[in-house]
């Protein structure tokens, strides 16, 4: 049995038919080609499939396909336009936030969303707001300092 | 050279980090080949036993799998590390939870549920041994029933993969000093230490996608494996057994990989012969990827271990004589055990200077999943023992534990535990000192000692000091003999060839910095090859902290080779710019077509080792530390954490600032986790939390401020004077951390992990004495300094 899904990824409209209980995680990775998000648990827990939808972050491996139906959604490919980084993942890339990289997209998207929510977020928002993304290579301090940078740089604009 | 021209010492944007930043980086789970299949594995449900009889579910439509049993393999049977005794798949016998002993794939990746369920294994179950008792007691008992290994060309005896004995000097000599030592000391202290297993959690599981080619009779001419690991060269070796090919029939690919820690050193053996198998016999290409359930509950962990210690020490803190026995669980079948207890061997009696040591190692077998590497191999869990012990031995001399420390580090020109002369620079009394004034030691101290009266809240600070050598042990980097090479591209850039493998550490960076800062060109000039054996030479295992050191010496010195072929043939002038390498490059490749040039392992300096006596050069070089561990134990939750870390190291030359201390940092992490999070619960041999939701690493809210500080003193045997680093910062935090508990509450803890409910235990009086405790509870010193330590 397969639902007729629409959804807007990155700003571009899909109708994909899908089984109505196929993850999110694996709409934008098997029929999107989006694999720039990445599953690291399958339940939940390491943030690998963050995403945002309709501007909240969510774990993608745990929504179902028809539950996406009609929302926005931003992934990794959606940050960074015509090849310019957007400056959250250029502070990843000069601070050391990104080592082995996996956890990356997801750590990237919830500091989108840290950030929108704190423009000049306190180290316990960061600790807290990142929580739900694990990373088993930085210990974290590398990522806070990316963030701090960022948040810097945004304020100085 | 000329300042401008240092690029080692910087630290410029990661080579592969643009691509990691933007998701574009192409891990295994990203590819998908032209009519790709997906691969499961039916594993054992039981430890250890006989396999009766295999049945196949008749719902299922089996004509639409591909099935692999042991008697599919057209080679040995067998994932070879130092021996043959593990088989690629169980085909008469298991002994252990998860073992493979079937194989199958399947065009839709959701049809392998059913298939997995559908295959349903009788056996007739063996008695187990889970733990390193059982495994002695079965040997001491001659109990033939449950030796469950016997030993094999490797070596090893029943139940015991393999034992170290390691004498500071002669064996008769140094047991009569020994003797002597005891005889003579104002006190003996003596302790028992325990780790848990860890696993490494690298954020993607292990995965592959293996290829098979067949001629018209169907027999397999050449397999192709690509996917997430750390050692191309070691899949290869695995393949050539299992197919019975030679090494260049058997390609090996790296693709991006996210997190290994050791976990993908041994394991991609396994499961890279499995999908292998599988293409061989479905015909496709097949891709199996594990999900986290599987990778935790199936592959690899650190070993647990048990180390006693016994010391003779002086009444004015001078350690006379030490007798170390460790044991580690191995698991089920040898895998890399025996190197894993050379390390923590080596590791074991630390940075101190000992007149006489004994140290008496050994791995049992046990009928868990094999036990593998995880950094540190060995290190952490011999040092963890050593540092809390010594935090013991100066409560019973009554000197505070940096004061013991300090009386008996070794120095420049004294001489290591297996005999080695220190002939570079070492300074341990400098390292603590500068490690107790950045952490503030003395004031807080002070401070918590104040503050801790009358509050539920125990604040404390701990201090470990190790040290970790660089390389492959003893006469292994002459083994190895890696290969480096460096050639022209077309385009004029030099290319790095090397089978060292990124997979967050930087080695790419770090390589291309070499590279970079040798033939004096800008970094981002320089390109590293993907490793692919097909294309680079096989410069040895990313592991043991030699990727830096070893490896980054061969790429100094085949660049080096290079400059000079250019200089030489090519008219490049000294001191050279940027386009005058391109253009020498390109005139050069115009008249002979290309350039490659390739260097072999030397020792920079003769490295006397002998295998036999256990005895000699260990490591080309040491990276030293002094850590401190600043925590808080809330005793109404029976909760301890970590409130700040500073870590202290000299690791040779720093290569790249923002990538050094990234590794240290993550390091502290694994460490923090190890010591006070990360559990594995087994039951009858299996894990039972092999989940992200129940077996816990630290997240971004559970870890303090961690400050690095480095002092560099360069070192002869890395590419401009840089030493190993990768695995240090795991061997320290865990005893430091344990240490500052017992400052804070006065508590003696000696087994990690260290979870609240065994503070809960100890608070309340139900001490288990068997692990090492002190059971010396005095509920009113709670908290309380003994005198000397703030004297």
């Amino acid at each position: 049995m397969k639902d007729l899904v629409q959804l807007t990824v990155n700003g571009e409209e899909h109708r994909i038919e899908v089984p109505p209980m196929k993850r999110l995680l694996d709409v934008l990775r098997e029929d999107l080609h989006l694999t720039g998000t990445k599953e690291g648990c399958g339940e939940g827990e390491c943030g690998a499939c963050a995403v945002l939808m309709n501007g909240e972050l969510v774990n993608s491996c745990l929504i179902p396909a028809l539950q996406a139906d009609g929302t926005k959604l931003c992934t990794i490919e959606g940050l960074s336009t015509e090849g310019r980084l957007h400056p959250i993942q250029q502070c990843f890339l000069e601070n050391g936030g990104a080592q082995c990289g996996i956890c990356t997209p997801g750590m990237i998207l919830a500091t989108h969303h840290l950030l929108d929510k704190y423009p000049a977020p306190t180290l316990e928002q960061i600790q807290e707001g990142l929580a739900g993304n694990l990373c088993r290579c930085t210990g974290y301090m590398r990522i806070f300092e990316a963030v701090q940078k960022t948040a810097e740089a945004q304020h100085a604009l | 050279m000329a300042e401008r021209d240092n690029i080692v010492g910087t630290s410029p944007l990661r080579k592969e980090g643009r691509a990691k930043v933007l998701g574009k980086a192409t891990y295994v789970d990203d590819l998908s080949l032209p009519g790709m299949w997906h691969g499961a594995t039916v594993r054992s449900t039981i430890a250890r036993g006989r396999i009766r009889a295999i049945h196949f579910a008749p719902e299922v439509d089996w004509s639409q799998y591909a099935i692999v049993r042991a008697s599919d393999i057209p080679g040995e049977n067998t994932i070879v590390h130092l021996t043959k005794d593990h088989p690629c798949l169980a085909a008469q016998e298991v002994n252990h939870p998860e073992e493979p002993i079937l194989l199958l794939a399947h065009r839709e990746k959701v049809a392998l549920l059913a298939g997995v369920a559908g295959v349903q294994i009788e056996y007739d179950e063996l008695p187990c041994v889970f733990t390193i008792e059982e495994s002695e007691q079965a040997v001491a008992n001659n109990d033939v029933e449950r030796i469950v290994w016997e030993g094999s060309d490797f070596g090893g005896t029943a139940n015991c993969f393999k034992q170290y004995l390691l004498y500071s000097g002669e064996a008769s000599e140094t047991e009569d000093g020994l003797a002597a030592a005891f005889e003579a000391a104002d006190y003996i202290v003596e302790g028992e230490y325990h780790t848990g297993a860890q696993e490494q959690l690298y954020i993607e599981p292990n995965g592959v996608i293996a290829e098979c080619e067949k001629d018209e009779q169907g027999n397999v001419v050449s397999v192709c494996v690509q996917g997430s690991m750390q050692c191309p060269y070691y899949l290869v070796h695995a393949l050539t057994l299992v197919f019975n090919l030679p090494e260049e029939k058997c390609r090996v690919i790296q693709t991006e990989t996210g997190g290994a820690f050791g976990g993908k050193e041994d394991f991609p053996s396994v499961i890279g012969s499995h999908a292998a198998l599988l293409a061989m016999k479905c015909g496709h290409p097949v891709k199996m990827v594990y999900d986290r359930a599987e990778d935790m509950a199936a592959t690899t962990k650190r070993h647990p271990s048990r180390t006693r210690h016994r010391t003779a020490v002086s009444k004015d803190g001078k350690l006379l004589a030490c007798e170390i026995e460790i044991a580690l669980d191995g698991g089920a079948y040898a895998t890399l055990s025996p190197v894993v207890l050379s390390r923590a061997t080596i590791h074991a009696p630390g940075p101190y200077k000992w007149p006489f040591v004994r140290v008496r190692a050994k791995a049992m077998a046990t009928n868990l999943p094999p036990h593998g590497a995880f950094r540190g191999f060995g290190a952490p869990q011999s040092l963890f023992a050593l540092e809390r012990h010594m935090d013991k031995v100066a409560r019973v001399v009554r000197l505070t534990p940096e004061e013991l420390r300090r009386r008996n580090f070794l120095t420049t020109g004294d001489r290591t535990a297996t005999g080695q002369l220190l002939n570079e620079p070492v300074d341990m009394q400098h390292l603590l000192a500068r490690a107790l004034e950045e952490s503030d030691y003395y004031a807080k101290l002070a401070r918590f000692g104040e503050e801790n009266r009358g509050s539920a809240i125990k604040r404390g600070m701990g201090i470990a000091a190790f040290m970790h050598g660089s390389g492959f042990t003893g006469s292994g980097e002459r083994r190895l003999n890696s290969v480096v090479q460096v050639e022209l591209l077309p385009d004029g850039r030099p290319q790095v060839l090397v089978s060292s493998t990124e997979f967050g550490q930087g080695t790419n960076t770090i390589l291309c910095q070499v590279a970079a800062q040798t033939l004096q060109i800008p970094y981002e000039q320089v390109v590293i090859a993907q490793p692919d054996t097909q294309l680079v030479p096989n410069s040895g295992p990313t592991v043991a902290s030699r990727t830096a050191m070893i490896v980054g010496k061969l790429v100094e010195r085949a660049s080096t080779h290079l400059l000079d072929t250019l200089r030489s043939e090519s008219n490049l002038p000294l001191n050279h710019a940027p386009e005058e390498f391109t253009k020498a490059a390109l005139g050069y490749l115009a008249k002979h077509g290309s350039l490659r040039c390739s260097v072999r392992y030397e020792p920079v300096k003769p490295v006397e080792w002998n295998d036999e006596l256990f005895h000699g050069d260990a490591y080309p070089a040491y990276a030293w530390a002094v850590y401190v561990a600043e925590v808080a134990v809330d005793l109404n939750t029976y909760g301890a954490s970590v409130t700040r870390f500073d870590a202290l190291q000299e690791v040779g030359r720093i290569m790249h600032p923002v990538l050094a201390k990234g590794q240290i940092e993550g390091g502290v992490a694994q460490a923090i986790g190890y010591a006070l999070y990360e559990k594995c619960v087994w039951k009858d041999g299996r894990m039972m939390n092999n989940q992200m939701t129940n077996y816990i690493m630290p997240t971004s809210a559970d870890l303090p401020a961690i400050h690095v500080h480095f002092e560099e003193v360069p070192c002869v045997h890395g590419p401009s004077g840089a030493k190993g680093i990768g695995e240090l910062p795991m061997d320290g935090p865990a005893p430091a951390i344990l240490n500052a508990i017992e400052s804070a509450t006065g508590l003696s803890f000696d087994t990690i992990p260290l979870l609240p409910e065994d503070i809960f235990e100890k608070v309340n009086g139900f001490t288990d004495t068997e692990h090492g405790g002190s059971g010396e509870l005095d509920p009113d010193r709670l908290g309380e300094f003994p005198p000397e330590v703030n004297a």
